[in-house]
């Protein structure tokens, strides 16, 4: 009843004023809003377009350095034209694969002992401790490898690198392995030991299994990661100038090739070290993408199901 | 068939313990458990083992310096004289740029992502970030050397210190070579931005519908909406992401050591060279030809080591909160 009186009644000067008041209240929060959501797309676009820039920069950059020779001719002395990182691509290949050796079993094992141990304290501190080493810097895991592995013996090796590498995944593979093992569902854990599989059995067959496709992308995806970083290797796997497969020798590597010739006075070095890393970049996307589609090969097979 | 039915009364009768007893009579199930035992407390040794080599490595170095090996800003391995002020200046000084930088930026793109963009730009814009987390650090070395570097010497140091007037301010004073604090600042920044990015775009993926769909049926624009409704309950999430790369700029070494220009100096100026703890490993560790050297660029990987766990330690925390913690926080 009151309200009907109020509509009825023309507005007093004090409410045309506070009426007044929130209009240009309001025009003022429009102009805020369209202000803040033009600053937020211009910083969108302001950090898109650098990133898109460096990319085909790379591609291109890359892609005019490089030639069939890069694949299979060893890097040629200062003042040779031509030659190619043959050695550093099949020693990153070997450095990697040492790496995924060390890394692999006691990344999945204590995935699995996370995954299985929830809430209980070792696994909270070492669920803890593997996010401490997931942050360490690389060159710190570098000064590592060589103070354990590269001292004591006296000389570079390929393995002390592949050690340092295989350190970094372990953190990587434990955690996506715990994620994945927990989405497994415990109606077939429960299946498995209710027909009288060992606890054991329904580890390695049912639940591993069930989850390895979500595995080897998190292996896959730390593989990529590891397979660029350079500064692990520096005091560990060193580089060589020659062919060297041997795992107790210094070995060449992508990483490290392209650092040195980037960082070289030479104009030939620096388009191979271009090549390098479209190379390198090539490598750890081919990775990745496999890792992609294994999650995929994944899904189709649980929405199958 | 009838034996699959009958196993959960047979559970329930004689209780799940007994069947982890039986099963733990078990050969295989002994091995099993104890090998991913095993593997798990690996990682605490490898911690562990990490630590006590680099700290007894270092340990010759503290000893001799005490605190004024953090202090000191003489580095002198020909006489003998280890100060790593200045790495540890230039380690902490770059990261404060790149994270004044990429911060905005990265939580303006997130959030630009998250809430305003249209559909079909999600996925691509995501990619690109991801696909930037994924360059190798030597990579964006090689990238500054050859297209950082002549922009900044040319156009851009000129520019803020001339045109702009800056270098009246002792922060943009002296010559313009090129590797500077300012360049390592500005790859840090283009390196740990997909980071942050990725992070808060997760976080702000994570807020309800209804915070947002409560805001703006209490009449507040879209830009309110984002402002005192969504970032708010991913605030510490956010802030979890920046100081997550933050941990990561203090470690980066490859692109840093290109483009810093690797000289032991305290300066104001983001044009002069510096040094980071990284980069002071990575350049001498090879060259070091006496163990007192060796000893104090270990110490110097130790003193890295501590500051970023505790970085670290600071970051999980905070992303932690998010998931229970910011449902109760009042906007």
């Amino acid at each position: 009843m009151t309200a009907g009186l109020i509509h009825t009644q023309r507005p007093s000067a004090r409410q045309r004023a506070v009426s007044a008041r929130a209009r240009g209240r309001l025009a003022r929060r429009r102009a805020v809003n369209a202000i803040m959501l033009a600053v937020l797309a211009t910083a969108a676009v302001v950090t898109v377009l650098p990133l898109l820039f460096i990319l085909v920069h790379l591609v291109a950059k890359g892609a005019s350095s490089l030639n069939p020779a890069f694949f299979t001719h060893m890097p040629e002395p200062v003042g040779e034209a031509g030659g190619g990182m043959a050695n550093a691509i099949a020693g990153t290949l070997i450095v990697i694969g040492l790496a995924l050796a060390c890394g692999l079993p006691v990344g999945v094992g204590a995935g699995l002992y996370l995954a299985e141990h929830r809430g209980m304290w070792l696994a909270n501190g070492v669920r803890f401790l593997s996010d401490v080493l997931n942050g360490l810097p690389s060159i710190v895991m570098g000064i590592f490898a060589w103070q354990f592995l590269v001292r004591p013996v006296g000389h570079f090796s390929a393995l002390s690198g592949g050690v340092a590498l295989g350190a970094m995944m372990i953190p990587m593979i434990a955690r996506t392995t715990e994620e994945m093992v927990r989405t497994v569902p415990p109606s077939l854990r429960e299946a498995a030991l209710a027909l009288g599989y060992a606890h054991w059995r329904t580890g390695v067959t049912i639940i591993l299994r069930t989850a390895s496709a979500g595995i080897v992308t998190g292996v896959l995806v730390a593989l990529a990661r590891v397979a660029g970083e350079t500064a692990p290797l520096l005091f560990t796997a060193f580089g060589n100038q020659f062919w060297s497969t041997s795992v107790t020798q210094p070995i060449a590597a992508l990483p490290l090739q392209i650092f040195n010739y980037a960082i070289s006075p030479y104009d030939d070095w620096h388009r191979l070290a271009w090549a390098g890393a479209l190379v390198l970049i090539a490598l750890i996307l081919v990775i990745s993408l496999i890792a992609r589609v294994a999650t995929r090969a994944r899904f189709d097979t649980g929405s199958g199901d | 068939m009838s034996a699959a039915p009958m196993s959960p009364a047979v559970l329930m009768a004689e209780g799940p313990g007994t069947v982890v007893r039986i099963h733990g009579r078990h050969v295989g199930d002994r091995v099993y458990r104890g090998t991913i035992t095993f593997f798990a407390v690996c990682v605490p040794l490898l911690v562990a083992l990490v630590g006590w080599e680099i700290a007894v490595a270092g340990w010759p170095t503290f000893r001799h310096f005490g605190l004024s090996f953090l202090t000191s800003s003489d580095w002198d391995p020909v006489k003998g004289r280890f100060g790593a002020a200045p790495a540890i200046y230039g380690t902490l000084v770059s990261s404060a740029i790149a994270l004044v930088i990429a911060t905005p930026l990265a939580v303006g793109v997130s959030v630009f992502l998250s809430e305003l963009a249209p559909r079909w730009m999600r996925q691509p814009v995501g990619f690109l970030v991801d696909l930037l987390a994924a360059i190798p650090s030597v990579v964006y070395g090689l990238w500054g050397i050859f297209v950082l570097l002549p922009l900044l010497r040319d156009p851009v140091m000129p520019f803020l210190r001339d045109t702009l007037g800056l270098g009246k301010t002792p922060f943009f004073s002296g010559p313009a070579y090129g590797p500077s604090m300012l360049a390592a600042g500005l790859i840090l920044a283009i390196m740990v931005l997909p980071y942050i990015a990725s992070v808060s775009r997760e976080v702000l993926l994570a807020v309800p519908r209804a915070q947002r769909e409560a805001a703006l049926a209490l009449g507040a624009t879209r830009w309110e909406t984002i402002w005192r409704a969504v970032v708010p309950y991913a605030r510490s999430g956010i802030i979890g992401g920046i100081i997550l790369g933050l941990g990561r700029a203090l470690g980066e070494t490859m692109a840093v050591t290109m483009l810093i220009g690797n000289r032991q100096q305290i300066s104001a100026s983001l044009l002069a060279p510096g040094y980071t703890m990284a980069s002071l490993i990575a350049n001498e560790f090879s060259e070091a030809s006496s163990d007192a050297h060796l000893s104090a660029l270990m110490a110097v990987g130790f003193t890295l080591l501590v500051i970023t766990i505790i970085v670290n330690a600071v970051a999980r925390c905070l992303v932690w909160r998010v998931g229970g913690g910011a449902a109760s926080k009042p906007l």
